[in-house]
C-alpha cells in the first residue's frame, strides 16, 4: 500500500508543473541540442545572461525579478509545441523561440492565448502589419527587409545597376529558407535581374550539386538564407570554386563566428547582414563579465561573450525588458501581465539615449514600434570577416530597405492570414 | 486471483472467440474506455492535451495503420512520413477548397487519398520483398516529401511553403484553429482512435487478416493454399496508408495546426512510428498502443523529472533523454524481443496461474 502511493505520488510529481511564482516569467525556448544546436547555444546564453545581469546589477525590472524558465526545443516544433504549453501556465509574459517553424506554430495559439511573441529578424514578415497580427512583433527588421538590403549592397557593388546581372539565392529548404523568394523576385523585376533559386535541404551538410550548379552558371552575387552548419559548408564550398567572397552576403542568420571559422583564410572578405554591432566593445559587456560570468552566473562557460549569436541572444533580452519596461511605465504597474507587455511593445522606442543608458550606444538601429507597425524601421548594415584578425566590421551604415516594393507584398500576405482567420483590421 | 478463466462458462462461438474472454480484462477494457470518456475530457487541460494525449492518441493510429503493414503482413515500411504528409496535405487541400466540408469527413476523406496513393506505392511490393521493399518504400518518403516542399499548389502558394490549419468544428464545439477547447480536440481524436482499432481488431481476426499472417509467414505456401499475394498485399497498404493517412491529418489539423513537410514529415516521422511498433509488439493491436505511450510518453516523463524536478540544465537533459531512452530501447528489447505487448502477454498468463504458478 505504501508502495503504491509512493508511486503515486511520483508520478503525480513528476507531471506536476510547480507552483506560480510572482516573478516576470520570460520562458526561453532554446536549442541547446541537434543539428542546429552550435548556433542555438550562444543565443541562449546571451538571453539568458542579460536577464542574469538585471537581477544581479539592477535587482530586476522595475524591482521584479526576473524568473527564466529554459526549455528545450531541438528546433524541432512538436517539442517547440510542448515546451510552450508546459511554460505558458506559468505567466509566461513573452515568447522568443528563434525558429521560423516554431514562431509559425505559436502565431495562432499566443494569440488566441493573448501572449506576445517578439521573432525579431525571422518568423512571419507579414506580422509586421500590427492592424492584422496583434500580439506578433518582428522588430528591428524582416526577412524581407534583409532580401531589399541586400539588393541595394549588390547594387551599391556594381554601380548603380543590377540590369542584366544574375543573382543566386542559396536557401536553407524550409519556411525560413523560403521566405526571402517572394520579394527578391520583385525586386528582380524592378531593378531587371536574373535571380537564381537554389534550395539546400536540412540539415545542409550536402550542398556539391547547388555548388556545381553556380560554377556552371556562374551568378554575379550569391545571397545566403542559410543557419546551422549549412553556412559553414556553404562558405567552404564557394571557397573551393574560388567563388569571390566580397560578391556572397549571407543573411544575418548567416553572418556569426561559427560560420566563417570553419572555412580558415578562405572565408576573407564573406559579407553578411548585420542587425547590430559586432565585438564586445561596449560597456555593457563589462558588467556583463563583471557582474555574471565572473561570479560563475553565466549559463555557458563565458566564451561566447562578445560573439555575433551572443550579441543577438543579448539583444533580444534587451527588448524584451526594454518591453517589460515601457509596459511597467503605461500601466503603472509593477507585475505585469502579458497583455500590459504586450502594450509595452507596441509602444517601445528605441532612441540613442536609450541604447547609451543600457552601455550600448551606436550598437543597434533606432525604431519606434506603433500600432500598426510592429516590424520596425527595417534597417540593417553590412558587416565582412576578416579572416587575419578574426574579427567582423561594418563596412556600410544602416540601410533602410526598400518599402515601395515590401509594404504592398506585407499587405497582401496579412490581408490573406486576415480573411483565412476572420481577423479585423485594428488600429483604425 | 482475479484474472483467470475458472468459473466462466462459454455456451457458443461468439462467446469463446470474442476479443476479451476473460471477464475481468473485459471490465478493464471498459473502464479504459469510460475514463477515456467520461473523466479525462472533464480534467485535461492545454499541457496534457498537447504534450501527452493528442500526439499519443495520433501516434497510436499512426502505428496501427503501420502494425497492419508491417507486423502483420511482413511487408517492411519506411514510408511512414510521407504518407502522413499526404494526409495532411489532403486534409489542407480539402479544407481550403471547400470551407463547408465537415471536419470529420475532411479526415475521412484524406485516409482514402492516402489509401489510394499507398496502393500505388504498395505495387512494387508483388515483385520485392524484404529489404528492397524497404528501399521502395524509403523512395516514397522521399519522393513525397520532396513533391509537398516543390509543388506550389499543395501549399496554396504561401510566401513559406507552411500549411495552416483553418478553423472547423464539429456541430458546436471548434475541432481545429487555436481557440479549440482540448476537450474537445481530445475527444475527437479518441473517437477516431477507438472507431480504427475496433476495425483494426476486427480485420486482423477474419479471413483478410488471415490471408494477411499466412502472407507473412511464408508468401509461396499461402498462395498454395490459396491466398492471392495480389489482393493481399494491396488490400494491407490500403488500409495501413489509410490508418497513416488519418493519422496524417489529425497531426496536422488538430494536433499542429501548422506544419512545414520537411520538418514535419521527415524520414524521423517513419522510424519514430517503425521504432513504437517494433517496441510495442509486432502484429499485436495493443503493443501498437503501448508503443505510442512509450514513444510520446517517455520523453515527456523525462524531461519533467531532470528539468522541472532535478534542475538539471536542459541541454545535458536532452542528451541524457536520448540515453535512457535509447538504453531503455535496448533492454526491452534483450529482455522481450517480441516487444511490450509480449511482456503483457506473459505477465497475463502469469496471473492465471497465479498463486500456484508451476
Amino acid at each position: 500500500m505504501i508502495y503504491k502511493k509512493t508511486i503515486l505520488s511520483a508520478i503525480a510529481v513528476i507531471f506536476l508543473v510547480s507552483p506560480v511564482f510572482a516573478d516576470l516569467v520570460f520562458p526561453s525556448l532554446s536549442y541547446r541540442t541537434g543539428p542546429y544546436g552550435p548556433n542555438g547555444i550562444p543565443f541562449a546564453d546571451g538571453y539568458a545572461d542579460y536577464f542574469t545581469l538585471m537581477n544581479e546589477r539592477d535587482g530586476g525590472i522595475g524591482g521584479e525579478k526576473v524568473r527564466m524558465i529554459e526549455c528545450e526545443t531541438g528546433y524541432n516544433t512538436e517539442k517547440g509545441v510542448e515546451c510552450y504549453e508546459s511554460t505558458k501556465g506559468e505567466g509566461a509574459l513573452l515568447y522568443q523561440p528563434l525558429s521560423t517553424g516554431i514562431t509559425y506554430q505559436l502565431i495562432p495559439k499566443a494569440s488566441a492565448d493573448n501572449i506576445p511573441v517578439l521573432s525579431s529578424g525571422y518568423g512571419r514578415t507579414s506580422a509586421k502589419n500590427g492592424k492584422i497580427f496583434k500580439w506578433i512583433f518582428n522588430f528591428p527588421g524582416t526577412y524581407w527587409d534583409a532580401a531589399s538590403i541586400a539588393t541595394k549592397h549588390a547594387i551599391e557593388m556594381s554601380g548603380g545597376s543590377l540590369d542584366g546581372k544574375k543573382v543566386a539565392l542559396v536557401y536553407h529548404n524550409s519556411g525560413y529558407g523560403k521566405e526571402p523568394i517572394r520579394t527578391l523576385e520583385e525586386l528582380s523585376k524592378k531593378h531587371k535581374f536574373e535571380l537564381m533559386l537554389l534550395p539546400v535541404d536540412h540539415p545542409g551538410q550536402e550542398q556539391k550539386s547547388q555548388w556545381l550548379q553556380i560554377r556552371r552558371e556562374r551568378p554575379d552575387y550569391i545571397f545566403m538564407w542559410g543557419w546551422g552548419v549549412m553556412n559553414s559548408v556553404a562558405i567552404q564550398e564557394a571557397a573551393n570554386i574560388r567563388f569571390p567572397m566580397e560578391n556572397f552576403i549571407g543573411v544575418w542568420w548567416s553572418g556569426s563566428e561559427n560560420d566563417v571559422i570553419p572555412a580558415g583564410d578562405a572565408a576573407h572578405g564573406y559579407k553578411s547582414l548585420a542587425m547590430h554591432a559586432p565585438g564586445d566593445n561596449f560597456p555593457v559587456y563589462d558588467d556583463m563579465r563583471k557582474y555574471v560570468i565572473d561570479k560563475g552566473l553565466g549559463a555557458g562557460d563565458g566564451s561566447n561573450v562578445g560573439t555575433v549569436l551572443y550579441s543577438r541572444g543579448m539583444y533580444a533580452a534587451i527588448l524584451a525588458v526594454e518591453g517589460a519596461k515601457s509596459a511597467q511605465a503605461i500601466h503603472g504597474v509593477s507585475k505585469i501581465t502579458p497583455s500590459m507587455m504586450r502594450d509595452g511593445l507596441e509602444a517601445l522606442d528605441i532612441t540613442e539615449e536609450k541604447l547609451a543608458s543600457i552601455g550600448l550606444a551606436g550598437f543597434a538601429p533606432t525604431f519606434k514600434a506603433t500600432c500598426e507597425n510592429h516590424g520596425g524601421t527595417g534597417s540593417a548594415a553590412v558587416q565582412q570577416w576578416d579572416a587575419k584578425k578574426g574579427t567582423w566590421s561594418f563596412i556600410t551604415d544602416y540601410m533602410t530597405s526598400d518599402q515601395s516594393v515590401i509594404q504592398p507584398l506585407i499587405d497582401a500576405d496579412s490581408a490573406q492570414f486576415a480573411a483565412e482567420n476572420n481577423i479585423k483590421e485594428r488600429c483604425n | 486471483m482475479l484474472y483467470r478463466e475458472v468459473g466462466e462458462y462459454k455456451t457458443s462461438y461468439a462467446e469463446d472467440s470474442q476479443t476479451f474472454p476473460i471477464k475481468f480484462d473485459r471490465y478493464r477494457y471498459f473502464f479504459v474506455l469510460l475514463v477515456g470518456i467520461l473523466f479525462v475530457p472533464f480534467v485535461i487541460n492545454d499541457y496534457w492535451a498537447g504534450a501527452v494525449f493528442l500526439p499519443f492518441l495520433i501516434y497510436a493510429i499512426a502505428s496501427l495503420g503501420l502494425n497492419i503493414l508491417t507486423g502483420y503482413c511482413g511487408q517492411v515500411s519506411l514510408g511512414t512520413g510521407g504518407f502522413m504528409a499526404v494526409g495532411a496535405y489532403a486534409a489542407y487541400k480539402l479544407m481550403t477548397a471547400f470551407p463547408d466540408l465537415n471536419i470529420f469527413f475532411v479526415v475521412i476523406i484524406s485516409g482514402f487519398v492516402t489509401a489510394a496513393v499507398g496502393t500505388m506505392f504498395g505495387l512494387p511490393s508483388l515483385r520485392i520483398k524484404g529489404f528492397y521493399l524497404a528501399v521502395a518504400t524509403l523512395a516514397a518518403q522521399f519522393f513525397l516529401v520532396w513533391l509537398f516542399n516543390k509543388v506550389g499548389w499543395f501549399y496554396n502558394y504561401s510566401a513559406s511553403g507552411q500549411i495552416t490549419a483553418p478553423a472547423r468544428s464539429l456541430g458546436d464545439f471548434l475541432i481545429t484553429g487555436p481557440d479549440a477547447t482540448p476537450a474537445a480536440q481530445y475527444l475527437f481524436c479518441f473517437l477516431f482512435v477507438f472507431i480504427l482499432a475496433w476495425i483494426a481488431r476486427n480485420l486482423t481476426r477474419g479471413k483478410i487478416g488471415r490471408s494477411w499472417m499466412a502472407i507473412r509467414d511464408m508468401d509461396i505456401a499461402a498462395e498454395i493454399i490459396g491466398v492471392n499475394p495480389l489482393i493481399a498485399k494491396l488490400s494491407a497498404f490500403a488500409i495501413s496508408s489509410f490508418y497513416v493517412g488519418v493519422a496524417g491529418a489529425l497531426f496536422f489539423t488538430v494536433y499542429l495546426g501548422a506544419v512545414e513537410v520537411t520538418e514535419a514529415f521527415n524520414i524521423q516521422k517513419s522510424f519514430i512510428v517503425l521504432f513504437m511498433i517494433i517496441i510495442g509488439g509486432l502484429g499485436s493491436i495493443f503493443g501498437s498502443f503501448a508503443g505510442a505511450a512509450f514513444m510520446v510518453l517517455m520523453p515527456v516523463v523525462l524531461k519533467n523529472l531532470l528539468v522541472t524536478q532535478l534542475g538539471w540544465a536542459t541541454d545535458i537533459a536532452a542528451h541524457f533523454e536520448f540515453i535512457i531512452i535509447g538504453g531503455l530501447i535496448v533492454f526491452f528489447l534483450i529482455v522481450e524481443p517480441h516487444g511490450l505487448a509480449q511482456l503483457w502477454n506473459l505477465l497475463k498468463q502469469k496471473l492465471r496461474l497465479w498463486p500456484f504458478p508451476y
